[in-house]
């Protein structure tokens, strides 16, 4: 770790000296420096928004949690300017492997085309990923980070939020006009307000080691059921940066966890899973699962995001990414709000979007964690049917659900427009833009995803052909696919579906608001005003 | 579509009896276990989640309506 800086001073701020009834006033308030807080108030700073992020530590914390980014984060980073470091760090992966017993059952590859700015995943440890994205903090002055600030009282008012928050100096008080909880899945914030968060407790108890090794393993996500090395139960094998290896087994729900801890029991459970007993531990815990979220991410003045709202496990890496993708969801409605362009209603969008992409991260990984951990006798048998099946057949191998990868969710959203023309493919309303490889006006090679950003991360029209150019409100932006930008290799037109004159409305989180054969101003404005929340 | 429950088979015997060889000579854990893997390629082979759920609606009322039978015998 020695690349990225990690620990962080306490400094008192003028806030703090503030008497009496004299407040600081701010605007965003973002509670917990974790990736999606990070996350959150980069892109609130870049669309000009002054933002106070406060965390109760003063340091980035190691061990063993989020490791599996998805392309959908990792587009994400790109437009907060950290992408670049992230891949560069980070181990590309996209291919996974599942064995049962000694014999591999199948493998998946989870991006098969080409032509994609973005793999379908890398692995970086989450530490690499908060230092680069403190490092994107601390060169916006718009971003106020204060360490060791912990908020210990939230006060709900009609037109603002009050905080109480204590440092080693002693508590100060803070209003916000909204505060985001971004606190983890153990959220005070979420306490604070009363809000409940139920769900689901597995029974299994899994062992997660992160071991140092030189390995000549693939870079590939390898999963077994029944594995020779940990007979009866389910293991994960996966690579991360600094030859540092993932390793994850199911254990007995009656293990003890002090015991089933101890290096010299961990050792040769891995020792015989790797072959050899070269490697050193970097971390190991014990983790039971919990499914859970908020019945509403929204309260009043305070809204959660992330682990903080919902909480899944880790099978198909569904944490940290939809915690992400609260962030790119929350930010731009926001922003919008704060400016006085959007009603607060808008907000509610988020509530909806994303409550509903909470709730199929939770089917998907308890699907998942019951696949690999049966309930009942005849749960498992079915379970060892599927496995068996998937050995000769082709539907088998489809049913062993060794964890579903994270993919971006498609929301069911009042902020679409409907179709009203017939489309073949392509994203609908409310899915998010597919990448295609471009060349821009100097011949440039660039992609969709690239050109998005270049329009500033705001509502754009992406239209397609060479037709009569559309007269485009104020402040949207305009990407045109053979005028501008050349499809070289005719993935756009196919990914888009596109005809002469077809053209989508982006939001500025990349999703798509409203798709047109052939686009009017009229439409245009209806669309952007629906996904603005205006109607 | 939906659930067919008029006889599909030319010879509905041989179907019935197909089925029941299958298990003939099993342990009732083995006949589990035969039939949880005839289930999964049964229902892959109708391929239609609509018409999987009618059925597990259909056998479900069954085992209700056995038990309900069953108390009444007793009362």
């Amino acid at each position: 770790m020695a690349q990225a800086k990690t620990q962080f001073g306490y400094r008192r701020h003028p806030d703090q000296d503030r008497a009496g009834a004299n407040v600081a006033e701010h605007a965003v308030v973002v509670v917990g420096a974790g990736p999606v807080g990070l996350s959150l108030a980069i892109d609130l700073a870049q669309r000009g928004q002054r933002v106070v992020l406060l965390d109760d530590a003063d340091r980035i914390g190691e061990g063993s949690r989020a490791i599996c980014f998805s392309k959908r984060s990792l587009e994400f980073w790109d437009r907060l300017g950290v992408g670049d470091r992230m891949v560069e760090k980070g181990v590309v992966w996209s291919v996974g492997r599942i064995f049962h017993g000694a014999s591999q059952l199948y493998q998946f590859n989870l991006l098969p085309e080409e032509g994609h700015k973005r793999p379908a995943f890398i692995n970086l440890q989450q530490f690499y990923a908060e230092a680069y994205l403190v490092d994107r903090v601390e060169q916006l002055p718009e971003i106020d980070l204060r360490w060791r600030n912990r908020v210990i009282a939230l006060e709900s008012r009609n037109d603002h939020v009050a905080l109480t928050v204590a440092t080693p100096d002693g508590s100060y008080r803070l209003h916000a006009s909204f505060v985001v909880a971004c606190d983890g899945a153990r959220s005070s914030l979420r306490q604070m307000v009363g809000a409940d968060f139920a769900g689901q407790m597995f029974e299994d108890q899994f062992l997660i080691a992160d071991v140092r090794m030189t390995s000549a393993f693939p870079t590939e996500r390898w999963f077994w059921f029944d594995p020779p090395f940990h007979a009866g139960r389910s293991a994960l094998l996966h690579k991360q940066p600094d030859d540092i290896w993932r390793i994850d087994l199911q254990l007995n729900s009656d293990a003890d966890p002090a015991v089933e801890k101890l290096p010299e029991n961990v050792r040769p459970r891995i020792a015989r899973m790797l072959g050899h007993d070269k490697f050193e531990f970097e971390w190991i815990s014990l983790y039971k699962f919990q499914c859970r979220r908020m019945a509403k991410f929204i309260h009043g003045r305070v809204i959660f995001a992330g682990d903080a709202a919902h909480q899944v496990s880790p099978f198909g890496a569904r944490g940290a990414n939809s915690g992400l993708e609260d962030a790119e969801n929350l930010s731009w409605k926001l922003d919008r709000v704060l400016r006085g362009l959007s009603p607060e209603g808008l907000l509610e969008s988020y509530h909806v979007e994303r409550g509903a992409a909470a709730d199929e991260n939770i089917r998907e990984s308890t699907r998942s964690t019951d696949f690999m951990a049966p309930a009942t006798r005849q749960e498992a048998r079915l379970r060892e049917a599927v496995l068996s099946l998937a050995a000769e057949t082709e539907f088998g191998k489809r049913m062993v659900n060794g964890g579903r990868l994270s993919v971006p969710s498609v929301y069911d959203t009042p902020l679409s427009t409907d179709d009203r023309d017939s489309w073949r493919g392509g994203p609908r309303p409310g899915a998010s833009m597919p990448d295609a490889p471009v060349t821009d006006q100097s011949g440039s090679s660039t992609y969709l995803t690239e050109a998005f950003i270049k329009q500033g991360t705001r509502f754009t029209l992406l239209a397609f052909g060479n037709g009569a150019v559309i007269d485009v409100p104020d402040g949207v932006g305009t990407l045109r696919v053979g005028g501008g930008l050349v499809d070289i290799k005719g993935l756009a037109g196919q990914r888009y579906d596109a005809e002469p004159d077809t053209a989508y409305l982006l939001r500025p989180d990349g999703y798509v608001a409203a798709r047109f054969r052939k686009t009017s101003r009229l439409a245009l404005d209806a669309a952007l005003a629906r996904a603005s929340g205006l109607n | 579509m939906a659930l067919s429950t008029s006889s599909n088979f030319a010879k509905p015997d041989d179907a019935f009896r197909a089925i029941v060889e299958a298990h003939r000579g099993l342990t009732e854990a083995q006949s589990a276990d035969l039939d949880a893997a005839l289930v999964l390629i049964l229902a892959n082979h109708i391929g239609d989640i609509d018409v999987l759920r009618d059925a597990i609606v259909l056998a479900k009322r069954r085992m209700l309506d056995t038990s309900r039978q069953q108390q009444q015998q007793q009362q």
